[in-house]
């Protein structure tokens, strides 16, 4: 059985490309024939996160409109042979996608694929509506910031009623929060609303926190995703994420500031 | 005093502040969400029906929607002026 899920967020600059590119990274890893879909038609970003954008030459919008096969398209990832990368248009409107077509296109990686990632624009446009409407999970991936929280919030409405569950009465979307760019140590000091609280607010079930950490631009600027960073904490976050994802039973992490040690203290500031 | 005002936590909790506004926000965005989307022009053509006979303003009418899995009930309210 193959699982569609969206990456979202409404608000954008929160983490949705560094999230899919992890998770996709992540199940592909373990096993799992996984692709990845850009669906921000006109500001690609998937292909360059993966360090795939020297190896474009199809895209999402000549598949929906017959000028290259599903097989064309779809890059394979160089570290790992079960992750496949499907790039956005960068210069078509972003009209060009149609519900019929991306309906079409999913079906077909349904056959094949055990996960397909859906890579959300921010905002709800067409491009955020179509990324989401065929969802079967959602990755709601939020600041603990209150602009991002309350886009959040909008998101889980339109998913809730707009999708292709919603419209069917099937069983809903499931939803998951994953709370990204985490700094315990300004939740500690009361300067930045802590799990709980945006829990609370959203009332949604955690998926994991990922910290606020340097590796994830050290990452997007070698086009390698951060899950790749084994030693890092974001990469250690994410691959928590995975596993949680699958079933395993895995604590969360990365919410309580880290103790340093007598040695580290001395040693770094 | 100043020494005393050290070891006092003077600093805001901004963190307790984004909550509070966050609550409330959300469940109002999500009532509205809930409603009919009919509910705004419903109370504006109210208000021009009352108005040809008393005298009120917008805020003196308040309209309530809500709904469980029995029933809706819309409920109206009108604050009429004190000497009529």
């Amino acid at each position: 059985m193959s699982r569609i899920i969206v990456v979202t967020s409404g608000k954008g600059g929160v983490g949705k490309t560094t999230t899919s590119a992890a998770m996709a990274m992540g199940f592909a890893k373990k096993g799992h024939k996984t692709a990845v879909i850009d669906f921000d038609v006109g500001l690609r970003n998937l292909d360059l996160i993966l360090g795939c954008e020297r190896r474009v030459v199809y895209d999402f919008v000549n598949i929906i409109n017959g000028e290259a096969t599903l097989n064309q398209a779809l890059i394979k990832d160089k570290r790992c042979d079960k992750l496949f990368i499907l790039p956005a248009s960068q210069t078509r409107d972003k009209d060009a996608l149609t519900l019929e077509g991306v309906g079409k296109v999913l079906n077909e990686l349904k056959e094949t694929f055990d996960y397909i990632i859906c890579d959300s624009p921010a905002g709800i446009e067409r491009g955020a509506h179509l990324a989401m409407y065929f969802a079967d999970d959602a990755f709601i991936v939020t600041n603990p910031e209150v602009s991002s929280v309350r886009d959040s919030d909008r998101m889980l409405g339109i998913l809730s009623s707009k999708s292709k569950r919603a419209e069917n009465n099937e069983t809903p979307i499931k939803e998951y929060l994953l709370l990204s760019r985490y700094n315990p140590k300004r939740v500690k000091l009361g300067e930045m609303l802590s799990v709980d609280d945006v829990q609370e607010i959203l009332s949604l079930h955690l998926l994991g926190v990922i910290p606020e950490s340097q590796a994830v631009l050290n990452a997007s600027n070698s086009g390698i995703p951060v899950i790749l960073d084994e030693a890092s904490d974001a990469g250690q976050a994410y691959a928590d994420i995975v596993n949680r994802y699958l079933g395993e039973d895995v604590p969360q992490r990365f919410i309580n500031e880290e103790k340093k040690g007598l040695f580290g203290r001395l040693f770094k500031g | 005093m100043s020494l005393l005002n050290y070891f006092k936590s003077t600093k805001p909790n901004s963190a307790k502040i984004a909550k509070e506004r966050l609550q409330i926000l959300v469940s109002h965005e999500r009532s509205a969400r809930s409603q009919p989307s009919y509910l705004p022009e419903l109370q504006k053509e109210l208000l021009d029906v009352i108005k040809k006979y008393v005298q009120v303003d917008q805020d003196d009418i308040s309209i309530n929607y809500e709904s469980d899995d029995h029933q809706e009930t819309l409920e109206l309210n009108i604050v009429l002026p004190e000497n009529i």
